[in-house]
């Protein structure tokens, strides 16, 4: 075998794909957001975005299959860690206390199977378009109204809100674990490394969040 | 029995580099086919198998742990002693012969003790090469301290935890030889017998003590390496596994044993709280740098430490030994803290304690000092008796530490049985009659390292024999012993547990062959251990099975043999009328001070056994002192 | 005082085991958490019973023998402490306390509370060593090491090799003890020339093992009684990749020449 792929199976270099992978899904979201944030500024300036997106079709294409590369691998190696991290404790403890272990980094792969689901059925609602009838009438590049409409939807909203919660703490946990996983320990620089997830996962969360809610408020409408 | 010591001619420097040259060397090509088996994984065992099969010999090595890092020196903490001069302090290997010559109050072989100071500086240059990562100090080099009995700087430590580190350094190479295929490992596997074949060690019965099998090993030579029998006293230093199996039941089968009395009491443990005590803890000698000892000057007071004015207090090592005071060697202050609490001076519940105070270097060095000399040792004993050693002075009392005794050996480290090689702690030649501090862990690495290499060839080469098969009947004929053995434990049902007898045996040791020793006392526990070990075989309860792990079991084989082991100990201890080093009769001592008597007793005594139930034979081997003129031992 | 224990018992290798209830009396607050087992133990003998069978040895907290999972962590409640250093008191009368077995596929249970731990030899055999032959060596101050250094490799070097991390680890993973090592001879002078190699033998053999992968939750860390940081995981996440990419030879697991 290759050293390459003999590094993929180990348990080290599969960490690190899980970790480069995760670290591009964070890419995207931090700029997901910076766009999605336009809507604060107004209908022209995030139809202005959507368009512009769509101007150079290739680059779109290209980005869009490298999203989704970015994501398999990502699950891929993920559930692949995951499986041996299950079979390698058969018998469970009757009794067991975590003295340590965040929650968050405990329950990672609930999280991101929850993400999947949520990004799914955020595909479905505001990309492919077929949650709602009204939104299908839009016009293909007013992507404003289609986000006020969705998100006058108090239902739809509020499973938005809980699963930003759920993206925030899978990042929480994955940002400050890929200083790890790249090997960036220092006890001086600790403190900064290991808050930087949970700064990362709340503000995305929050500032994602902050989408629904003010069209549920009517502040944006 | 022959004692020939076979130490060799020539000036004492010059006796190791000859006798080196003159040694066989047994052919390359010829080492593949010689099975060497070593009983221990400690610092000698792993030592010793690691380097022989570098060498290019078939090696097999057993331990009863369940990995060879776990053997017994993984406990030292204070250091190893070589003599490097690094500190430029006046050391040579000359002083360190001295010092352990005189340290062992001259009743070590001078020979065997001029060979270790002068390994004893490979044996560093050796660690550092495997990564040991001894203590240094900010220019990069190697850091010394100085240890109890010496008066200059020559001990390499690595924090509190020099024995493990050592052990790892030669763990690491065993079991580089192991991935090598040149070392078959047997973890969790115990020696009960040995066999010799037409006088020769052939081999070995061992028990799995996780299937329970018991089977047999052949080899060419068999090298004992499995440390000491401080647990004859139940409670000791020691770690709960050790025991006197595998060279006691070697003495049954025609090797020596020589001054099994010769034990050494530590005088820094933390003191027995309760009968439930499994084991006692030993706080590093190294806190009598800055700790004072002392107890009250009136008897059987009750008064809270900190509520008795130093007028009161009697500093008795700086009293005694002006010179040396804290510092004096380990069988001194040992026997200073006993003379204390015998006089009802002892502190704690027990009265069976003497303070070791930091106040007066604590206010002189502050306590942020302390803590970064001792704080590990201070957060244990806090743990263990649940006092801030920090505000309350610590009580410390003696303990059974280490055993000078062993199996007789001669320069080759080879005992009265041929092709039966001792090493380590399980030998008797290097530390006399009282080991200093920092000179165990250098014996069993220079044994494993340095010696066994290059003498074990004079063996070898001369045994012109194919090697003997298990096929042989002296095998079948030692297993069905070890086997029967194991049966009559199980089927004896009785109603006191192993446990029970052997805290009971611990008792007769430390009262009449502990610390001070008389005729009187010896000859009672000469009665009583008998009794004992008749009532053991009568009323002793194993419950299990053989075929399977019984720890139960595997205790009462060792306490069988402590059982046994315990008498010869008396035994030796009433024949040596005199005080030298640990072994202190009370008969003998001027001003309270030991007296030894090397008219009759300059030699090493060395037992021979003549079968069950009959009386062991006394052998000498005398000592001779050219080089350090015998002196009386002073400290003061 | 009073406790109630829930022990683990199995007879064996290949048979199930179950969890088992005792009580104790008369337990001190000064007895070690090992003697008051032993008092159990006295107790079951005399009536007959099979003993609880445990690994231990130094009762020092050094030899890395003893083993228990004691209410749900690991050498018990207490930081930086062996089961064989806990004291009863840190318990309390009426208290119940239950023990089991380190758990993981890698440390099958042989009897009771005891456990193959031979995966962690195989891996030294993999490479956690300097290949140097006895004899020979330079004098030992030819080679200065920087003091920052010589700590911390000593720092990682304090490994007992108990298993604590792997018991704690919701992966049962191996990542801190092979760390250890790794980053103890990785971080001296003397460990560089089979650096590379090393890291990604033992790795191998850790991952041959059926030991889980990290995941970064550094439980091992709080239950390690040496308490050894994960700072030498990263130190070893970092060393394997460019060992990984920048390697020149092939490496297989075992050997050293
Ligand atoms: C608490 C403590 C602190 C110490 N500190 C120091 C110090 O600072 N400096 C110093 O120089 N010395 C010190 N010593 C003494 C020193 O540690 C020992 O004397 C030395 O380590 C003994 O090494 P060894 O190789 O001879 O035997 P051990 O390390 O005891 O090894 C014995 C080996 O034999 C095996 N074995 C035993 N019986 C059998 C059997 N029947 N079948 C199979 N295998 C068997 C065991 O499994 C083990 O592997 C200390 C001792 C103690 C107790
Ligand atoms: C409330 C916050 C969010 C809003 C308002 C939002 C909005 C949108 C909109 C409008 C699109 C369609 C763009 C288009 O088709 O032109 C889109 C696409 C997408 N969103 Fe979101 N999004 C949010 C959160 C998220 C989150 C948290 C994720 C990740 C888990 C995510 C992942 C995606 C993906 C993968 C696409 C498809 C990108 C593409 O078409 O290439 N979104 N989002
Ligand atoms: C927006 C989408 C996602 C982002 C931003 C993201 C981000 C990350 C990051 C940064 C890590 C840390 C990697 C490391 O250092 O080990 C990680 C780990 C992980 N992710 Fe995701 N992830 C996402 C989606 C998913 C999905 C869909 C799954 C689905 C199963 C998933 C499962 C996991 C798992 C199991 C881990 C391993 C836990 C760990 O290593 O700590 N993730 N993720
Ligand atoms: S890293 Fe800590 S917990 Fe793990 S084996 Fe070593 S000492 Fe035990
Ligand atoms: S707890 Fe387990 S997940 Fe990693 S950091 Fe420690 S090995
Ligand atoms: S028994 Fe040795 S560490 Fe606990």
């Amino acid at each position: 075998m290759s050293w390459l792929g003999r590094t993929l199976q180990s348990s080290i270099g599969g960490k690190w794909v899980v970790a480069l992978t995760g670290l591009g899904l964070v890419g995207f979201l931090v700029a997901h957001l910076a766009g999605n944030l336009l809507v604060f500024a107004g209908p022209q300036a995030l139809n202005d975005y959507a368009a512009g997106l769509r101007k150079f079709p290739a680059l779109l294409l290209a980005a869009r299959v490298g999203l989704v590369a970015i994501a398999l691998l990502h699950i891929f190696f993920a559930v692949k860690l995951n499986l041996k991290n299950r079979a390698a404790r058969p018998v469970a403890y009757s009794a067991k206390t975590y003295v340590k272990a965040s929650l968050q980094s405990r329950t990672m792969v609930l999280t991101g199977v929850l993400v999947l689901v949520y990004a799914l059925w955020h595909l479905a609602d505001l990309t492919w378009r077929l949650t709602d009838s009204a939104v299908q009438q839009l016009g293909p590049f007013d992507a404003y109204q289609m986000v006020v409409l969705r998100f006058s939807n108090p239902l739809n909203s509020l499973f938005y809100i809980l699963m930003m919660v759920v993206t925030g703490i899978h990042v929480s946990h994955g940002v400050q674990s890929v200083f790890q996983t790249f090997g960036l320990n220092h006890h001086k620089y600790n403190r900064c490394f290991r808050s930087l997830g949970p700064l990362l996962g709340s503000a995305l969360a929050i500032l994602f969040m902050a989408i629904p809610i003010s069209v549920l408020l009517g502040i944006v409408k | 029995m022959k004692l020939d010591a076979k130490i060799p001619a020539g000036p004492i420097a010059d006796k190791w580099t000859k006798h080196k040259f003159e040694s066989k060397l047994v052919n390359p090509a010829n080492k593949r086919k010689y099975q060497v088996i070593v009983v221990g994984s400690g610092l000698a065992g792993a030592a010793a198998a690691a380097t022989l099969a570098e060498l290019g010999y078939q090696v097999s090595c057993f331990c009863f742990q369940d990995s060879p890092r776990r053997a017994h020196s993984i406990a030292a903490q204070g250091g190893i002693n070589a003599a490097k001069n690094y500190q430029g302090d006046g050391d040579s290997v000359y002083r360190l012969f001295y010092d352990t010559v005189k340290g062992g109050d001259f009743r070590a072989r001078e020979a065997n003790v001029h060979r270790l100071a002068e390994v004893s500086r490979n044996i560093i240059d050796q660690c550092v090469a495997q990564g040991v990562p001894f203590a240094r100090e900010y220019g990069g080099l190697l850091d010394n301290r100085s240890f109890g009995g010496a008066q200059v700087s020559r001990t390499f430590y690595a924090r509190g935890q020099t024995g493990q580190q050592l052990l790892l350094g030669a763990y690491q190479s065993l079991e580089r030889q192991i991935g090598l295929g040149r070392v078959k490992m047997y973890p969790r596997t115990e020696m009960l017998d040995l066999v010799t074949v037409d006088g020769k060690a052939s081999g070995i019965v061992v028990r799995d003590l996780v299937t329970g099998e018991i089977s047999s090993h052949a080899a060419h030579t068999v090298l004992l390496c499995t440390g000491g029998y401080g647990n004859v006293f139940y409670l000791s230093t020691n770690a709960k596994g050790c025991n006197v199996t595998a060279t006691y039941r070697s003495y049954k089968k025609g090797a020596g044993f020589a001054n099994p009395c010769f034990t050494q009491i530590h005088p820094t443990c933390i003191p027995v709280s309760g009968d439930y005590q499994s084991k006692l803890t030993l706080m590093s000698e190294s806190l009598r740098n800055d700790g004072r000892v002392w107890v009250s000057k009136t008897k059987g007071d009750k008064r809270a430490p900190d509520q008795i004015p130093d007028a009161e207090r009697d500093y008795f090592l700086e009293r005694k030994y002006p010179s040396y005071g804290n510092l004096s060697p380990r069988d001194i202050a040992s026997r200073a803290a006993k003379e204390a609490c015998d006089d009802g001076r002892g502190v704690g519940d027990t009265g069976l304690g003497v303070y070791l105070d930091f106040r007066d270097a604590i206010a002189r060095l502050g306590k942020d000092t302390i803590a970064a000399r001792y704080g590990n040792l201070f957060q244990m004993y806090a743990r263990i008796t649940g006092e801030d050693p920090y505000k309350v002075p610590m009580r410390i009392s003696p303990a059974v530490h280490y055993t000078m005794g062993g199996l007789w050996v001669d320069y080759n480290l080879q005992s009265t049985i041929p092709g039966l090689f001792v090493l380590g702690e399980a030998n008797f030649s290097d530390h006399g009659a009282n080991r200093l501090g920092a000179s165990a862990l250098m014996q069993g690495l220079a044994d494993g390292y340095f010696v066994i290499p290059s003498t074990l060839g004079n063996y070898l080469a001369d045994l012109k024999r194919e090697p003997v098969t298990t096929a042989h009947p002296e095998f079948k004929k030692t297993e069905d012993a070890v086997k029967d053995m194991t049966k009559k434990l199980l089927a004896i049902n009785g109603t006191r547990s192993v446990d029970s007898f052997h805290k009971e045996l611990g008792k007769i040791m430390w009262d009449y062959c502990g610390m001070a020793r008389s005729r009187q006392g010896l000859e009672k526990a000469l009665k009583l251990i008998p009794a004992l070990r008749e009532e053991f075989w009568r009323n002793v309860k194993v419950t299990g099975e053989g075929e399977n792990v019984n720890q139960a079991l595997e205790k009462a084989g060792r306490v069988a043999d402590f059982l046994e082991f315990g008498e010869l100990m008396c035994r030796d201890a009433l024949v040596r009328e005199e005080s030298c080093g640990g072994h202190f009769r009370e008969e003998y001592q001027e001003d309270g001070e030991a007296k030894r008597d090397d008219e009759r007793f300059a030699h090493a005594a060395v037992w021979e056994y003549t079968g069950q139930g009959k009386e062991p034979k006394r052998h000498v081997e005398p000592l001779a002192f050219e080089n350090v003129h015998l002196a009386t031992r002073s400290y003061k | 005082m009073k406790l109630t224990l829930k022990i683990w018992r199995q007879k064996n290798a290949k048979s199930a085991g179950k969890i088992s209830t005792y009580k104790v009396d008369k337990v001190s607050e000064h007895m070690s958490f090992l003697e008051m087992l032993d008092e159990l133990n006295e107790d079951l003998i005399k009536k007959g019973d099979d003993p609880v069978a445990f690994d231990h040895d130094c009762r020092e907290g050094i030899c890395g023998s003893c083993s228990l999972m004691i209410n749900g962590v690991p050498h018990g409640p207490d930081r930086g402490t062996t089961t064989c250093q806990l004291h009863m008191r840190r318990f309390k009368d009426g208290d119940e306390i239950t023990i089991e077995p380190w758990r993981a596929k890698a440390f099958p249970v042989l009897k009771d509370l005891m456990v193959d731990r031979s995966p962690f030899d195989r891996i030294i055999q993999a490479g956690g060593f300097i290949s140097v032959n006895s004899g020979g060596a330079q004098d030992a101050n030819s080679l200065p090491i920087p003091k920052g250094d010589a700590d911390q490799a000593m720092d990682a070097a304090q490994c007992i090799g108990c298993g604590a991390c792997v018991a704690a680890c919701k992966n049962a993973s191996a990542m801190l003890y092979v760390a250890a090592k790794v980053s103890h001879l990785g971080l001296l002078p003397q460990g560089q020339p089979e650096r590379q190699k090393r890291v990604l033998s033992m790795v191998k053999q850790m991952d041959a093992e059926g030991f889980g992968n990290c995941t970064n939750q550094y439980e091992c860390e709080a239950a390690c009684p040496k308490e050894i940081s994960v700072e030498f995981i990263a130190r070893m996440n970092r060393d394997y990749v460019k060992a990984a990419v920048l390697a020149r030879e092939v490496t297989s697991t075992g050997g050293g020449e």
